[in-house]
C-alpha cells in the first residue's frame, strides 16, 4: 500500500532530475561563478577601500578634502546633474515617436538611439574635439564670442549626453511599445489635452521603467571617463571630473587620494546595483517588458 | 444627438480600408456596426470619435460640421475593445478622470464629481468597487468601468468597439441584456461594433451591415434578417441556403424541373436561389418541388437538422424541421419546397 502510494512521486522525481545537470556539475558551475565573481569583483572593490583607508580615516578625510579633488566632484554633480535631465527628455521624446507613431526612417532612427553603445567612448570625445576644437568651423566661430566648448564644462556634458543618451530610450521604447497607444487615446476621448495626457497617464504608465533608465544613466553619466577624457583638457581643479581626477591623483603615486575618490565611485556603483535590484523586485513585471534588448 | 456620415473614405497608406460610406445615426438609437473582420468597422467608429482623420466626406453631429473637430472638442465616449482602464487609477478616479481634468471654468465642483461618478458605478452595479485598480476585477467589471467613465462626460455619442469581445459566452450574454436596459435608462446615441450577429439582432434599434469597406445593409433587425438586400448580407446574417437555378417562364427551375416557386416579374437566365433552413415544407409526393437523399441528421437543441444531397455540382441543402415533422425522415429520399426565399442574379 505504502509502496503503491510512494511510486508516483519517485516517477515524478525521476523526471525532475532529468531535465537539470548532475549535482557535481551544478556545483562545479557554480563554483567557478562565485570565483570569478569574487577574483574580478570583491577583490578589486575591497582592494580599493583598502588603500583609501591605509592611512587611516583622517588622512581619507584631507584626501576628500582637497579643493581640487573637492571640484571634481562638484563638476561630476554639475555634469551628471545637466546630462541626466537632457537625456531624461531625448529619451522620452524619442520613445514616444518611435513607439506611438508610424513614419519613415523609424528603423534608422532606432539604429542611431543605439550607435552610442557600439561606439567606443574615446571616439565619441574625438567627434566633439573635430567639430569644436581650433581647427574645426565650428570651433573658432564660437570662440569669437566667448563660448569656449572644448576643455570647459558644455564639451565635457556634450560627451556625457552623448555617450548616455541611450540608457533612457532603450528603456522605455519596447515598454511604450507594448502598452500601445489605446490609454493615450482613452484620455483623449475624454476630453484630455495632449500635456494632461502625457502628465496623467503616460508618464505613470512608464515611471518604473523611467526610473530605472535614469539609474543606469547616471551611473554612466558619473563613470564615464573615455569620452570625457578627450574633451577635457585635464586642466587641474577646472576640467577635471572625478574619473579624470583618479587617474591624475593615481599618476602621481598619490595612492590614498586615488583611492578614496575611488571609494566614492565604487560607492556609487553599489547604491546604483541596490536601488535597481530594489526596482526590479518591486516592479519586475513593467519593467521586463523592457528588458527584452 | 443626430449624428451623420457623407461619403466617407479613408485610405490607410494607399489601402482603402472605407470607400464613400454614408449613414444617418438618429438621436437615441442603438445602433450595431456588423460585418466579419476587416469590414471598416473599427475605422468607421474611430473616424466618427475623431481618433482617425478621413480621407475624403464629412461627419457632422446634429448640423455642425464636426469633420475637421479634435476628438476633445467631438465630446463623445469611447470604449475600446481591451478596456483601456488607466491601471494605476482606481475605480473612482477613472471615472471621474473626464470631469477632474476639465479647465477650471466647465470643471464641476470635487464634490459634484464624486457624486456623479458614485451615481455612475451604481448605474453600472459596481457600487463598493471604487477604491479597487483595474487589475483588481473581472473582465466584465473592467468592461463596466469603462462604461462608466465614457458616460461621465455626457457624451453627444457613446462608440463601443466590439464591447463584449473579450469576454466569455455567459458574462457576455448578461452584459448584452444589462446594455440594452442602461440604453434605455440614459437614451445615449450609441454606436457598437460587432461581429457577433447574434449580439446584433438582440441588442440593436437598426443593424448596418458592412463588407470590405462598403455598407451592405442597414435596417431594423428584422429588415435585415427577413429581407436581405444581397446575396452576402442573406448569407452572413443567418444561416442560409445558396442554389444555382434557372428562371424560366417566370418560375424557378432546379436542374431540369420547376420546384414550385413562382418568380413573377423575374428576368429570364441564370440566378441564385437564397432560403433558409427552417423556411421550407416538407412534402409527400413531388410535382414540381425539391428532391434529394438525406446525407446526414442531427438533433440541434430544439430542432433537426437534416443535410440533403440534392445533386452533383450543389451544395448540399441544410434544412430544419422540428422534430415531431422530422419522425419520418430518416428514409433516404426527402422532398420539400422553400416557403420564403429571395432570388438574387450572379
Ligand atoms: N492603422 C492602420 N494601418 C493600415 N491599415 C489599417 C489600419 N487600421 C485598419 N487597417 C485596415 O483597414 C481594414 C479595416 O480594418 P478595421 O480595423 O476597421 O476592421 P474591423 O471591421 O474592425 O475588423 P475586426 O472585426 O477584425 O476588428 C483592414 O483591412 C485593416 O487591415
Ligand atoms: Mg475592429
Amino acid at each position: 500500500m505504502a509502496h503503491d502510494a510512494s511510486q508516483p512521486q519517485q516517477r515524478l522525481a525521476r523526471v525532475g532530475k532529468a531535465t537539470t545537470e548532475k549535482p557535481a556539475a551544478r556545483w562545479a558551475l557554480i563554483a567557478i561563478s562565485l570565483l570569478f565573481l569574487l577574483l574580478m569583483l570583491f577583490l578589486p572593490l575591497t582592494a580599493v577601500f583598502v588603500e583609501a583607508f591605509r592611512k587611516g580615516l583622517f588622512a581619507f578625510i584631507k584626501a576628500l578634502g582637497d579643493p581640487e579633488t573637492f571640484s571634481a566632484i562638484r563638476l561630476t554633480l554639475i555634469v551628471a546633474g545637466i546630462a541626466v535631465p537632457l537625456n531624461l527628455v531625448f529619451g522620452i521624446a524619442a520613445a514616444w515617436a518611435i513607439a506611438k507613431f508610424e513614419f519613415k526612417g523609424k528603423a534608422f532612427l532606432t539604429t542611431l538611439i543605439d550607435l552610442p553603445f557600439s561606439v567606443s567612448p574615446v571616439i565619441s570625445g574625438l567627434v566633439f574635439v573635430l567639430l569644436f576644437g581650433s581647427h574645426s568651423v565650428l570651433g573658432p566661430f564660437l570662440q569669437s564670442y566667448g563660448i569656449k566648448i572644448l576643455f570647459a564644462v558644455p564639451g565635457l556634458v556634450l560627451a556625457t549626453v552623448f555617450v548616455t543618451f541611450p540608457f533612457v530610450a532603450r528603456e522605455l521604447i519596447p515598454l511604450m511599445q507594448e502598452q500601445g497607444t489605446a490609454d493615450e487615446e482613452a484620455a483623449l476621448s475624454l476630453g484630455a489635452s495632449g500635456w494632461q495626457t502625457f502628465w496623467y497617464v503616460t508618464l505613470p504608465n512608464i515611471k518604473w521603467g523611467l526610473l530605472y533608465g535614469v539609474l543606469l544613466c547616471n551611473a554612466r553619466a558619473m563613470g564615464e571617463f573615455g569620452a570625457v577624457s578627450v574633451v577635457s583638457g585635464h586642466i587641474r581643479g577646472q576640467t577635471n571630473t572625478m574619473p579624470l581626477q583618479v587617474e591624475i591623483l593615481y599618476n602621481e603615486y598619490n595612492f590614498v587620494a586615488a583611492f578614496a575618490v575611488a571609494t566614492l565611485l565604487a560607492l556609487l556603483a553599489l547604491v546604483t546595483l541596490v536601488l535597481k535590484t530594489l526596482l526590479e523586485m518591486r516592479y519586475s513585471a513593467e519593467i521586463a517588458a523592457s528588458r527584452r534588448h | 444627438m443626430e449624428v451623420r456620415v457623407e461619403k466617407l473614405r479613408k485610405e490607410f497608406e494607399r489601402f482603402p480600408a472605407l470607400h464613400h460610406v454614408s449613414l444617418d445615426i438618429r438621436s437615441g438609437e442603438l445602433i450595431a456596426l456588423l460585418g466579419p473582420s476587416g469590414s471598416g468597422k473599427t475605422t468607421l467608429l474611430r473616424l466618427i470619435a475623431g481618433l482617425e482623420a478621413p480621407t475624403e466626406g464629412k461627419i457632422f453631429f446634429g448640423e455642425q460640421d464636426a469633420s475637421y473637430k479634435s476628438v476633445q472638442e467631438r465630446n463623445i465616449g469611447f470604449v475600446f475593445q481591451h478596456y483601456a482602464l488607466f491601471r494605476h487609477m482606481t475605480v473612482l478616479e477613472n471615472v471621474s478622470f473626464g470631469l477632474k481634468i476639465r479647465p477650471a471654468k466647465r470643471r464641476p465642483e470635487a464634490a459634484e464629481i464624486k457624486k456623479r461618478a458614485f451615481e455612475l458605478l451604481e448605474l453600472v452595479q459596481l457600487s463598493g468597487l471604487e477604491k479597487r485598480y483595474p487589475a483588481q476585477l473581472s473582465g466584465g467589471q473592467r468592461q463596466r468601468v469603462a462604461l462608466a467613465r465614457a458616460m461621465a462626460v455626457e457624451p453627444n455619442v457613446l462608440l463601443l468597439d466590439e464591447p463584449f469581445g473579450a469576454l466569455d459566452a455567459q458574462v457576455r450574454k448578461d452584459l448584452r441584456k444589462w446594455l440594452r436596459e442602461i440604453h434605455d435608462q440614459t437614451g445615449h446615441t450609441t454606436v457598437f461594433v460587432t461581429h457577433d450577429q447574434e449580439e446584433a439582432l438582440e441588442l440593436a434599434d437598426r443593424i448596418v451591415v458592412m463588407s470590405q469597406g462598403r455598407i451592405e445593409q442597414v435596417g431594423t433587425p428584422d429588415e435585415v434578417y427577413d429581407n436581405p438586400n444581397s446575396p452576402f448580407v442573406f448569407g452572413f446574417i443567418g444561416q442560409s441556403n445558396c442554389l444555382k437555378v434557372r428562371i424560366s417562364n417566370h418560375e424557378v427551375w432546379f436542374e431540369d424541373r420547376p420546384i414550385g416557386v413562382p418568380a413573377p416579374g423575374e428576368r429570364e437566365g441564370e440566378a441564385l436561389l437564397y432560403f433558409r433552413p427552417h423556411d421550407i415544407q416538407i412534402l409527400d409526393g413531388c410535382g414540381g418541388c425539391m428532391a434529394g437523399v438525406v446525407a446526414s441528421s442531427r438533433r440541434v437543441a430544439g430542432t433537426r437538422h437534416v443535410e440533403v444531397d440534392v445533386g452533383s455540382g450543389h451544395n448540399p441543402v441544410e434544412i430544419e424541421l422540428p422534430p415531431e415533422r422530422a419522425a419520418g425522415i430518416d428514409r433516404s429520399r426527402i422532398a420539400f419546397r422553400p416557403t420564403k426565399w429571395k432570388i438574387f442574379r450572379p
